[in-house]
């Protein structure tokens, strides 16, 4: 039995950063459609500018802010200069641009900081918590913390908010929303500012843990991918579940059967996931009537 | 309240609108008839700031418009009820109707909301499901008390009477009357034109992206050309 409760602890850790990671793909695919695969690049940064801003003297928890407003305006930049100019192409083809911007920020990463992997102190020390004979480390608790603080924190917005319905809305009809005044601009300024804070915020808690690198936002990307869509793209609800329940999956897999296979028994869940629910496990039933 | 003067638009190297010159009065009811494909909606699309105009002004209450973003236009008073029913799908009836009134944060925004609901029994009777689970001419019902959410001094409707049965396309013209009393300037862009004239006080007749005739509502109903290419008497 502490070996199941062991690999759930872990499954929940790793899940959690999987569900940070799609929950930042829910906003931008909520505003414009795109599934942006920048999001992980956002993650790498987050860590990258912490550890670069400690290492040069600053203290930690100022380091991380400054990561995450700087991974924000990256994000900001990457909408203003990428995606705002191809407005009205294809949704395809801003996911293509988005494929061609993180390879642009990870090569940029190479030359600005370096190709080394780094990790700065974990918050609250690196002693482990004993739990029903398994053990969990404090960062891991962080990560979790996290991943519910800005889960919560997305649901008011897009539930409670008339800034967050905007979103929605122009998600639903652009021309629409600006009918009814909202500019839309700022909505997907906005919408990428979000993700791009959020995913640095993933990167400052695991970088502790896992370390990082120019190189690790890819792996990211695609779990954070396959977890949105796991628990239907678009649903926070569904990016935390899904999240959760990839991690849990891929923990399990490792731990019972061989880590080898923990990527192919994950992918293998989720194709069959979707095949009886093409929406994902919290996906909308789309009600247009024609 | 409204004046356009020699209005150009094109997609792409097609020009679609060759120099529209029309004017609204405060409290008027103004309506732009005209078959299929005539350019009707592109004009209201100019007018809204979602179609770049080429050439020619746009004056409201004063000001030109031309160079103004369209969520800006929403805020000086320039509300438009879109062709199709462009409405948020996914989205409650409710919260189309909240988000109509965006730009607002006050309590005359519930208050609105109840006056819509007043105009349109089943829009409440229906608020809280999805708004692309409503019939057709729910879905038009949305779209105008939509438009009035945002306290338009000038309403733009876009063919409101399209696709619905002839019992709703009474009532829709009943509210576009009833604009008068509410002291809304309406511009309404119509296929049906005897629908359109009987509720309007001045119409505009467009052909192929030009204004071939205008005057007042009563005479154009009563044009013999007009009765027989668009009333079909």
């Amino acid at each position: 039995m502490p070996e199941l409760l062991q690999f759930l602890l872990s499954g929940i850790t790793v899940g959690a950063v999987y569900a940070l990671v799609a929950l930042g793909f829910t906003i931008i695919y909520n505003a414009s459609d795109v599934v942006n695969f920048a999001q992980g690049e956002f993650v790498m940064l987050g860590g990258m500018i912490t550890f670069f801003a400690h290492a040069a003297g600053l203290p930690l928890p100022l380091a991380a802010l400054i990561a995450i407003i700087v991974t924000a305006g990256i994000g900001v930049a990457l909408n203003k200069l990428a995606i705002e100019p191809a407005r009205g192409a294809p949704v395809v083809s801003l996911i293509i641009i988005t494929i061609g911007a993180s390879i642009f920020i990870r090569g940029a990463t190479q030359l600005v900081f370096d190709k080394q992997l780094h990790r700065f102190p974990a918050f609250s020390g690196d002693q482990p918590i004993l739990i029903g004979g398994a053990t969990i480390l404090p960062q891991s608790l962080w990560v979790i913390a996290g991943a519910l603080a800005v889960f919560v924190c997305l649901w008011l917005f897009f539930t409670r908010t008339l800034i967050g319905r905007a979103v929605l809305a122009t998600a639903n009809n652009r021309i629409a929303a600006q009918l009814v005044g909202i500019n839309t601009n700022y909505v997907m300024t906005l919408s990428f500012a979000m993700s791009a804070a959020i995913g640095a915020l993933a990167g400052v808690l695991v970088t502790p843990m896992t370390l990082t690198g120019y190189d690790v936002g890819l792996a990211l990307a695609l779990k954070g991918f396959a977890a949105a869509m796991l628990g239907g793209m678009g649903n926070p609800k569904g990016a935390l579940v899904g999240g959760l329940l990839l991690g849990v999956l891929e923990a399990m897999t490792a731990g019972y059967i061989s880590s080898q296979y923990k990527d192919a028994a994950a992918f293998v869940v989720i194709l069959a996931v979707l095949f009886a629910m093409p929406q994902g496990l919290f996906g909308r039933k789309s009600t247009d009537r024609v | 309240m409204l004046t356009v003067e020699g209005l150009r638009s094109r997609y792409g190297r097609i020009e679609v609108l060759h120099g529209i010159d029309l004017d609204v009065a405060s409290g008027e009811i103004v309506t732009v008839v005209g078959a299929n494909g005539a350019g009707k909606t592109t004009l209201l699309k100019c007018l809204s700031g979602i179609q770049p105009v080429s050439a020619g002004s746009i004056l409201f209450r004063g000001e030109a418009l031309t160079t103004v973003s369209a969520h800006r236009r929403v805020q000086r008073g320039l509300a438009q009820s879109p062709e199709g029913r462009q409405i948020f799908t996914n989205l409650t009836v409710e919260e189309n109707l909240r988000l109509g009134a965006y730009l607002f944060a006050d309590e005359k925004v519930d208050r609105d909301m109840q006056d819509a609901f007043v105009m349109f029994p089943i829009l409440k009777e229906k608020r809280n499901l999805a708004a692309g689970g409503l019939s057709g001419g729910q879905q038009q019902m949305l779209a105008i008390a939509r438009a009035l959410m945002a306290r338009p001094s000038c309403l733009l409707l876009d063919e409101p009477s399209m696709g619905l049965a002839p019992i709703l396309v009474a009532q829709i013209f009943d509210v576009v009357k009833s604009m008068k009393a509410l002291g809304v300037t309406v511009l309404l862009v119509e296929q049906n034109a005897f629908g359109a004239l009987s509720v309007a006080d001045r119409g505009y007749v467009m052909e192929t992206g030009r204004i071939t005739m205008s005057g007042p509502a009563a005479e154009l109903i009563a044009d013999e050309r007009i009765r027989a290419a668009y009333l079909g008497i």
